[in-house]
């Protein structure tokens, strides 16, 4: 899959390559845990329709990202990091304490925000700037995530500058 | 003359002092669960690793969590400065590290520690 519409430009140098690889699956990391915590919000039982409706739309585009990662990986010779097990996301997440579905969109509003914000920092460390046009719209992916679930849960508006700081 | 007149202006500038170098754990708690736990929780390794008593611990030494090779062979103890450095810029710190984020505000950086002083092995 091409990333942005065009290939994204082989490494320039093996060493460069490599530190992008590693950004990548960083960032897929991110993803496999968005997953895992949307199909751990969907099969709490907790999430009404059309809440539930959301959140699997979300999921659907978080699958999206993942497949773009691992593809771009794939592209810089690197290997795709792993998906954990359900129960793992579960531990990390404290999924145990979710007892409301304002607790599983809280949670959801929490990990928007900080893959939000983990993809904003991470756009100049990208020796390819292809890379980082990702990260950016990946970021804004997810921004547009936070900013439903913020409103669901009839919370403030954000202040300017929120995101990335 | 009574050195007493002293101490209660002393003691509110300790008690001022320490608790701004103490820094707010509740408020670290806020700022791990909106900027770290997409990558990271305190008992499980994810995109990152865990931080159950990262404090004090060497860098690099979560048992089965991919590094890069840059904390691996790092030499750093986890403690207020080194985790304030790291946060504030990973890359300048420790060359050649992948979590590439920062947290540019200093006082998120120190109730961010604060909290993870408090997660402890248990």
């Amino acid at each position: 899959m091409l990333l942005a519409g065009r290939d994204a430009s082989a490494a320039s140098s093996t060493k460069s390559g490599a530190a992008d690889v590693g950004i990548l699956n960083v960032a897929l990391g991110l993803e496999h845990q968005g997953i895992n915590a949307y199909t751990l919000g969907a099969q709490s039982g907790l999430l009404q329709k059309p809440v539930l409706d959301i959140a699997l739309k979300f999921q659907a585009d978080h699958k999206v990202h993942r497949d773009l990662l691992i593809g771009a990986i794939g592209k810089l010779g690197g290997k795709a990091v792993e998906e954990k097990s359900l129960d793992m996301y579960a531990k990390a997440l404290n999924a145990s304490q979710l007892k409301t579905q304002a607790d599983v969109l809280k949670l959801a509003l929490s990990l928007e925000l900080g893959a939000t914000n983990a993809y904003l920092s991470v756009v100049p460390s990208f020796k390819d700037h292809a890379l980082a046009q990702v990260a950016a719209r990946l970021a804004a992916d997810e921004v547009a995530h936070w900013a439903i679930l913020n409103n669901a849960l009839g919370l403030p508006l954000p202040a300017a500058m929120l995101f990335g700081a | 003359m009574k050195a007493s007149f002293l101490l209660v202006p002393l003691a509110a500038f300790l008690n001022t002092s320490l608790v701004h170098a103490a820094g707010d754990a509740e408020n670290g708690r806020l700022q791990y669960m909106s900027r770290c736990i997409a990558c990271h929780s305190i008992d499980v390794s994810l995109a990152g690793p865990a931080h159950r008593g990262v404090f004090g611990a060497k860098a690099g030494s979560v048992a089965g969590f991919d590094y890069s090779p840059a904390l691996r062979k790092s030499k750093v103890i986890w403690n207020e400065r080194t985790l304030d450095q790291w946060l504030r810029n990973p890359e300048q710190f420790i060359p050649g590290q992948k979590m590439g984020y920062s947290v540019s505000d200093a006082k998120n950086r120190e109730d961010l520690i604060a909290y993870l002083k408090t997660q402890t092995r248990r």
